[in-house]
């Protein structure tokens, strides 16, 4: 049996140690390189979860979304993972975690596993452990992993590089803000949700959405949807699940889901390469003495990385 | 450059069990937490001992504190140890902020609390001993 030749890190994610894996998550978010021989071993279990993202400005709320779609999702026999990430602060360093959605979830129900995790300092809304981190979850077995995410501007545009079906939440009477937004939204959205449906100008939101989405690209066969949801009344959460599932579904029936999966992988590896030569370059006993060169106006600094960057990955 | 902490920030779980609805002091203190460093998890109100214990697990805090005006932490807070002890996390410290008379605290240290706040405890002690709790004495 496979399990039992997987190292004990990857063992006990795998068969079910939810401290296992609550700890894996720590290790991945403090860098910890102890941590790489179980993201190895368990790697090979990874790509088989939905993994949906949820993004969208403060205030529109995200969280009561996530709480009605864990029990929508664990009475329909799923089970689910919540990733929810959070800034830190940029002068502590600390981190307010949002309230943990709360369900009235029976505490031995094992279908569902909730951790918040602090952006620490990355810019973007997708903390750099947050992939890892969905890995984890994935590798533990979980069916859909939803990651939530409040972006550094108004969305979150890092959300795709982690998501195969990205949901954008707004609200009524965001009017205005939708209009400047529309270019970076389109980008990013496969299923708009209009939360607070329940509050007047629901129904006109919607609309200039559905507007929108016909307007604009249909991104290779997928019309962006658009779903009125009120976690209030409550109303809409299937309908929710319903458009992602149908996003899913798209992507398996058409081919996409490698085709994506091929492009976000070839950015991630790309970007691990660029780490690592960022962090060779700083340590690289000649930058000083190009440095000052650039600094005295005898060369310039595209220059100067040309010259680095020959002698380290041409040698003669 | 990549950034690797060495230090990482001490994670903390807020939690207000039972029927106590007055969160104000919770939140000042999850807060002051927050601006001391600390990615603080505020588990939200009215939280059986298994949620916040689930929750602890969960979020792999280095801490638990325990917020009870209602009177109830006779009940409460043993049963959070008790809980966390049986899901083996029985090493993450618990402390508990709240109005609780000096008897029941004393017992409540026998039970294995770390440290007890009252109401005019500064949000600077609290701090201090957090971090000494997790094992990050300033």
């Amino acid at each position: 049996m496979k399990a039992a030749r997987l190292p004990e890190g990857a063992r006990k994610v795998r068969s079910g140690d939810r401290r296992a894996l609550a700890r894996l998550i720590t290790a991945i978010e403090n860098g910890d390189r102890d941590a790489e021989p179980t993201l190895q071993a368990l790697y090979p279990f990874t790509g088989g979860a939905w993994v949906v993202g949820i993004t969208g400005p403060l205030g529109v709320g995200k969280s009561s979304l996530i709480n009605a779609l864990l029990a929508h999702l664990r009475r329909n026999d799923r089970t689910v993972a919540v990733l929810a990430v959070d800034p830190s602060s940029p002068f502590s360093g600390g981190s307010l975690l949002g309230d943990r959605i709360r369900l009235d979830r029976p505490p031995e129900d094992a279908g569902i596993f909730i951790r918040s995790m602090a952006s620490r300092g990355h810019s973007g809304g997708v903390a750099i452990a947050t992939r890892a981190s969905v890995r984890a979850l994935e590798a533990a077995g979980f069916d859909v992993v939803l990651v939530e995410t409040v972006g550094s501007g108004q969305v979150d545009v890092e959300i795709r590089d982690v998501a195969s079906t990205s949901v954008v939440v707004l609200v009524p009477h965001l009017g205005d803000e939708v209009q400047t937004m529309k270019a970076g939204l389109f980008e990013i959205a496969d299923v708009f949700c209009v939360n607070k449906s329940d509050l007047p100008g629901a129904e006109r939101a919607e609309r200039d959405l559905m507007d929108l989405a016909t307007i604009g690209r249909a991104r290779e066969g997928w019309t962006t949807r658009v779903v009125a949801t009120s976690t209030a009344l409550p109303s809409g959460i299937d309908r929710l699940w319903e458009a992602i599932a149908a996003h899913e579904k798209f992507l398996d029936e058409s081919g996409r889901r490698s085709e994506e999966e091929r492009h976000r992988l070839s950015k991630e590896i790309a970007g691990r390469v660029r780490d690592r030569v960022g962090a060779e370059i700083l340590e690289d006993p000649s930058l000083d003495g190009l440095v000052t060169r650039v600094v005295e106006r005898k060369l310039d600094p595209e220059s100067a990385a040309r010259q680095l960057y020959a002698r380290r990955f041409r040698p003669l | 450059m990549v950034r690797r902490a060495k230090d990482p920030p001490i994670r903390v779980l807020i939690a207000k069990p039972g029927l106590d609805g007055h969160d104000r002091g919770a939140k000042i203190v999850a807060r002051a937490l927050r601006d001391a460093g600390m990615e603080v998890i505020y588990a939200g109100l009215r939280q059986t001992p298994e949620a916040i214990v689930q929750a602890a697990i969960e979020e792999d805090v280095d801490l638990v504190g325990v917020s009870i005006l209602s009177g109830a932490h006779m009940a409460l807070i043993p049963r959070i140890i008790q809980l966390l002890r049986k899901e083996k996390a029985g090493e993450i410290p618990v402390f508990a902020g709240g109005i609780i008379p000096d008897e029941d605290a004393r017992i409540l240290r026998r039970r294995g609390v770390k440290a007890i706040f009252g109401p005019g405890a500064t949000l600077e002690e609290i701090v201090t001993t957090a971090r000494t709790l997790a094992g990050r004495p300033a």
